[in-house]
């Protein structure tokens, strides 16, 4: 697990995306975080570098909060927070 | 000179008066600020006209951003006619088709003088669905499921389907009745995004 995220963030669910290509990990997302409560954060694991920009501007988009998101190794890691 | 009794009546005139015009104000106010929230909540909305091609590469696009449109919230419609009307139909849609013939752009180039032999046109479909494969990139029925599941609307174009001589029975299932030009423009007038696939 890397370390350097900057909180300790409290997760209620995991995604996986690894091997997704475009559009897949936002879809996947979307689908994912309408299961969730709001503010109920969702972490979400991608390799496509597309999913860096993608994932921001569906957050803009969408009004959830884009928490944080580092590269861990192959994967990009990003933390979600469901909008109020 | 006015008396103790008029100077009352005209204080209480005037007080009458500023509590009607600050309630008709408040109204206004209210009124219009209803409507600028009804307008910002509006999600944004996407227009695909996806007119003449039904094959691969016309498909990809035209899905890719209706499904990434629907899972960021905006409401999406496509326009489905003539050739691209393949893609809707039951028999044709897992069989559209990469042509190599004026597509200098192909990994592969292929001159157009031996695109046109028989053959090119699987070898081309061949090749870039073992990409696909490989790759794991979602397939042209399973990125239309995903749309149709995320409420984008597929329409059928209902002229190309008189003229093709398709029925309705021929198309897909979950999709919604052929419409005409009116309706796809009726949506269009009022999106944020147009593109002409």
């Amino acid at each position: 697990m890397n370390t350097t995220s900057a909180r300790s963030v409290h997760v209620d669910e995991t995604l996986d995306c690894t091997g997704l290509l475009c559009p897949m990990p936002i879809i996947k997302t979307q689908q994912a975080i309408k299961k969730l409560a709001s503010g109920q954060v969702l972490e979400m694991i991608a390799t496509d570098p597309g999913s860096i920009p993608d994932t921001q501007a569906w957050a803009r988009q969408t009004g959830n909060e884009l928490l944080e998101y580092r590269t861990d190794g192959d994967c990009f890691r990003f933390l979600l927070r469901k909008a109020i | 000179m006015s008396t103790v009794a008029e100077t009352t009546l005209n204080e209480l005139i005037e007080a009458k008066v500023e509590a009607v015009v600050d309630q008709r104000l408040q109204t206004l106010v209210e009124e219009k600020l209803q409507g600028l929230r009804k307008k910002e909540s509006r999600p944004k909305r996407v227009a695909i006209a996806m007119v003449s091609r039904g094959t691969l590469d016309a498909a990809y696009p035209a899905f890719i951003l209706a499904t990434a449109a629907a899972a960021m919230g905006m409401e999406c419609g496509i326009y489905f006619s003539f050739f691209g009307l393949n893609i809707l139909k039951k028999k044709t849609q897992a069989r559209l088709k990469l042509v190599p013939v004026g597509n200098p752009a192909l990994p592969l180039p292929v001159p157009n003088l031996i695109g046109v032999l028989p053959g090119m046109t699987a070898l081309a479909t061949f090749l870039v669905k073992r990409t696909i494969r490989k790759k794991k990139i979602a397939t042209v029925p399973e990125l239309l499921q995903i749309a149709l599941d995320s409420g984008v609307w597929l329409w059928p174009c209902q002229m190309a389907m008189d003229m093709f001589a398709i029925k309705r029975e021929d198309l897909l299932d979950g999709l919604p009745e052929p419409v005409g030009a009116a309706t796809f423009l009726a949506f269009a007038a009022d999106a944020d995004i147009t593109l002409f696939i």
